[in-house]
């Protein structure tokens, strides 16, 4: 399991590739990445990711060893960036691997799921109008309430 | 103790952190306290359903004691990923 809270970016293939490599008794790996979506009738300049270093960690990894705990997996990576990215870049990403495709799947969206409101990042967005926190959304709360 | 403050409500009370003494014994008693020293503090606090406690790293919620706990943060509710 490896958990990687950064300000810098971060290669998608090598990541993906280091994290599929050598996995001879699982045949499903998912990974997921999110990028900055730009805003469609004000585009913006920067999406600002403020965290809390420290909790942000633990929390990331005990949304980790929940998934662990629930699906059968093989391993986890989650990587997280902070600081200032602009519209296209890779904020995070999850990848999952598992004997069969079902839990690596499942696995994904569950973290998906909690990274969204469980782990201590707040984004901000950044146009010519000004700087906006971004709200949470009664559907990322509710999202939980499936697992 | 040491209070944390992130996103809006650290742009309201205009500083990340601070040692705060106090004799709370929970966190909504100490919510009373910093609300009633200045309105940049009530301001921030006014709406405690849209904010969140963490006690030492560790989500919380705000009936909880504050025993032995070393660092208080609030927040608003957590847009990752």
């Amino acid at each position: 399991m490896r958990i990687s809270v950064q300000d810098a970016p971060f290669d998608l293939g090598r990541e993906s590739a280091n994290f599929a490599t050598g996995r001879r008794d699982m045949g499903a790996i998912v990974t997921f990445t999110g990028s900055v979506r730009d805003l469609p009738d004000d585009p913006m300049e920067a999406m600002e990711i403020e965290h809390y270093p420290g909790m942000t960690e633990k929390a990331i990894t005990q949304i980790a060893e929940q998934a662990k705990a629930r699906f059968s997996l093989g391993d986890v990576l989650v990587i997280h960036r902070y600081g200032m990215l602009v519209p296209g870049e890779m904020i995070m990403m999850v990848a999952t691997v598992a004997r069969h495709r079902k839990d690596a799947f499942e696995a994904a969206t569950f973290l998906m799921d909690y990274l969204k409101s469980r782990a201590p990042f707040w984004k901000r967005e950044i146009s010519a109008s000004g700087a906006v926190w971004v709200a949470a959304t009664d559907a990322d709360e509710d999202a939980l309430a499936r697992w | 103790m040491d209070v944390v403050y992130f996103a809006w409500v650290r742009e309201r009370i205009g500083l990340p952190r601070e040692v705060v003494e106090t004799q709370a014994a929970t966190v909504m008693e100490l919510v009373s306290e910093l609300s009633a020293r200045e309105e940049r503090y009530a301001m921030a606090f006014s709406d405690i359903s849209a904010l969140r406690v963490a006690l030492d790293q560790e989500l919380s919620d705000f009936d909880a004691p504050l025993d032995g706990v070393r660092e208080v943060a609030f927040f608003p509710p957590m847009t990752g990923g």
